[in-house]
């Protein structure tokens, strides 16, 4: 195995790029590579591979990996790599990018993000694709650099001011942060909306095996119609957020549309990964690297012959409520665990889902503290007496 | 009958939303003739600000994007990495640029980052209401400096034109007014300058504009006029500040 690092120097230069994969192709059609690397490292290859070309970006602990990594191969394929003077800078200057018509990311951890909300809110105002990655850490305030689940709130319900939703993707392993940062430019450009990776400082930084395709093309991109590139062609067009009213569109109009749109999102994109959910008795619910250590002691449980299930969201907005529901309904027995690093903020969707609150129970801690396999399987075997 | 004066190509036919005798007009325009002067208007993407200038876009008959207050320079910077070929420039008021936004257009200068910047200094916030603004005069009288502005409270008029200057990055600055016809014509020459370093590759480039506020000064036009002439001016010298782009 490589370290991903070691591999970076043979990535093909930009302007070489598809004479080369012409090469590649032509000798093998699926050549898949295997290498280990960090969290942050694979969700920086995640979005090479997906064609992202311009990435903005403030140090902050976790995540400091992710931003050198972007440093080196933005280097190498002729991108832009910016270290901002701000988290606001930053974000503001991928507004600038994706206005242009590139695939651009900002990447931070928690207070960065805070930072950076009045940039996304006005993002997704003007609907525009760019991926935001939140590894996040231990709060409030500067907190500590643990990981920590504690910005569901903040990256589900707006985060910004308006009425607004990002798309919240949530890897749970490396493969899953390259995997779903490569997806998330697709999803990005689909539907003109902000899409986040929220991780946090586990997935961050820990070390697995990463697999993909030696030639894998960029994501499945759109054209860009309303790409500020010049009026040549074409009358002269605007990319803003200020909408007064008056003859083209009223404020209300344009959240009308926002809402129509997040609909669509809400029809298409829900994910969530389910394990021996029918005939459960409890179902452990959690995301993001909560859930790894989740399925081990699920996993654990039922050799000892107990009925537990598991549900795994990977999307956080669209958040899986029907899917929950569903579950819930067919059996009205069955009782919810929601395992958190945070005082419990999924679980209030959770609660929505299964409409019952007697059936869902939280276990989580706060500050960076992570819940065991033995503690959570203790609150398991408390729910079942 | 033999047209002598028209609108320029690249300026939209619109009813402007500002005040009497306020200076943006103007400098929109000139903004516009320097444009059609270069054949650009194709190849020009422009960012606006927050304040009274927001609505730039409703006249300019090219592709412009409004940054949140003060990240204009942040939102141009991205746009120019993506599109180097392409002019890009920021229009910013005083608060924009010299409050809310200094961090911004510092650094936006010290990275040399080949974008221009067109500063419109008339010190005060407009689009508010007529809030005092970092570059307020001492003693002038806003809505938030009542009886006038006072250093031990409010702290000073700030220079920012004259702080860019040490900055490597930067390569040209310049402080223009629109106070007669002939600082009018200074003025689109200074905007002319800075658009031809950025298209030559030098780096960064601003012009800052002195220009009048008359509803929030309480002045008639010409006054306000008068008042940029006896005393802005004073706290504010015009001409040519810094010149390392060698053209």
């Amino acid at each position: 195995m490589h370290r991903l690092w070691d591999v970076c120097r043979y990535v093909p230069r930009l302007r070489d790029r598809d004479s080369i994969r012409e090469l590649v192709d032509s000798r093998v059609k699926h050549m898949k590579k295997k290498y280990l690397c960090t969290g942050n490292e694979a969700c920086g290859e995640g979005a090479m591979r997906a064609g992202c070309r311009f990435y903005a970006g403030y140090p902050i602990t976790p995540q400091n990996e992710l931003t050198a990594y972007m440093s080196v191969r933005m280097d190498e394929v002729g991108g832009t790599f910016i270290q901002a003077e701000s988290e606001v800078s930053a974000i503001n200057m991928v507004f600038g990018a994706s206005v242009a018509g590139a695939r651009a990311m900002t990447s931070s951890s928690s207070p960065g993000i805070s930072l950076k909300q009045e940039g996304i809110s006005y993002i997704a105002a003007c609907e525009l694709p760019v991926v935001i990655v939140n590894v996040m850490r231990g709060g409030p305030g500067l907190g500590n650099i643990m990981a920590s689940q504690a910005d569901y709130f903040q990256a589900t319900k707006g985060g910004g001011h308006g009425d607004y939703h990002l798309i919240v993707l949530a890897p749970a392993s490396v493969q899953e942060m390259f995997d779903f940062t490569y997806e998330a430019f697709a999803l990005a450009d689909k539907y003109r909306n902000p899409v986040m990776i929220l991780a946090d400082g586990t997935l961050g930084q820990m070390m697995e095996p990463l697999e993909f395709e030696e030639n894998i093309p960029f994501s499945k991109g759109v054209s860009k119609p309303w790409a500020l590139t010049g009026a040549k062609g074409r009358s002269a067009q605007h990319v803003k957020s200020l909408i007064l009213g008056g003859k083209d569109e009223t404020l209300e109009e344009h959240n009308l549309h926002l809402q129509e749109k997040y609909r669509k999102i809400i029809e298409n994109e829900v994910r969530i990964e389910t394990e021996n959910v029918g005939g459960a008795e409890i179902i452990l619910v959690a995301y993001g690297a909560m859930s790894r250590i989740g399925y081990s002691c699920v996993e654990a449980m039922r050799e000892k012959g107990k009925k537990v299930g598991m549900m795994i969201p990977k999307t956080l907005w669209p958040f899986p409520y029907d899917e929950i529901r569903g579950i819930a309904e067919k059996n009205k027995h069955v009782k919810f665990l929601v395992v958190e690093m945070s005082s419990g903020q999924m679980v209030e969707d959770v609660r929505l889902a299964v409409q019952d609150d007697k059936r869902v129970f939280f276990y989580g801690r706060m500050g960076g503290g992570i819940p065991t396999e033995d503690a959570i399987a203790r609150e398991i075997l408390k729910i079942a007496k | 009958m033999k047209k002598i004066v028209t609108r320029p190509d690249s300026m939209k036919d619109a009813d402007m939303h500002y005040c009497a005798g306020c200076g943006h007009g103007i400098i929109h325009r000139l903004v516009c003739e320097v444009i059609d002067e270069l054949k650009i208007k194709e190849t020009t993407v422009a960012v606006a600000p927050v304040g009274c200038a927001v609505l730039a876009y409703d006249y300019w008959g090219f592709d412009t994007t409004e940054a949140a207050h003060g990240r204009t320079p942040s939102v141009a910077t991205g746009i120019k990495r993506v599109l180097p070929d392409r002019l890009v420039f920021t229009y910013q008021g005083d608060g924009d640029l010299a409050a809310i936004g200094t961090a911004e257009i510092i650094h936006a200068g010290n990275r040399g980052e080949n974008i221009s910047v067109i500063f419109v200094n008339n010190g005060v916030y407009g689009m508010t209401g007529g809030q005092m603004a970092p570059t307020t005069l001492l003693g002038q009288s806003t809505m938030t400096t009542p009886g006038h502005r006072k250093a031990s409270r409010d702290g000073f008029p700030i220079k920012i034109t004259e702080m860019m200057a040490v900055l490597p990055g930067v390569v040209y600055l310049e402080r223009t007014t629109v106070t007669s016809p002939k600082e009018v014509m200074k003025t689109k020459k200074a905007i002319r300058k800075i658009f031809d370093i950025q298209l030559a590759k030098k780096g960064f480039s601003m012009v800052e504009v002195l220009s009048p506020c008359p509803t929030y000064w309480g002045m008639s036009p010409i006054e306000s006029m008068k008042r940029i002439e006896n005393e802005v001016i004073k706290e504010y010298p015009l001409g040519i500040i810094k010149d390392t782009a060698a053209m």
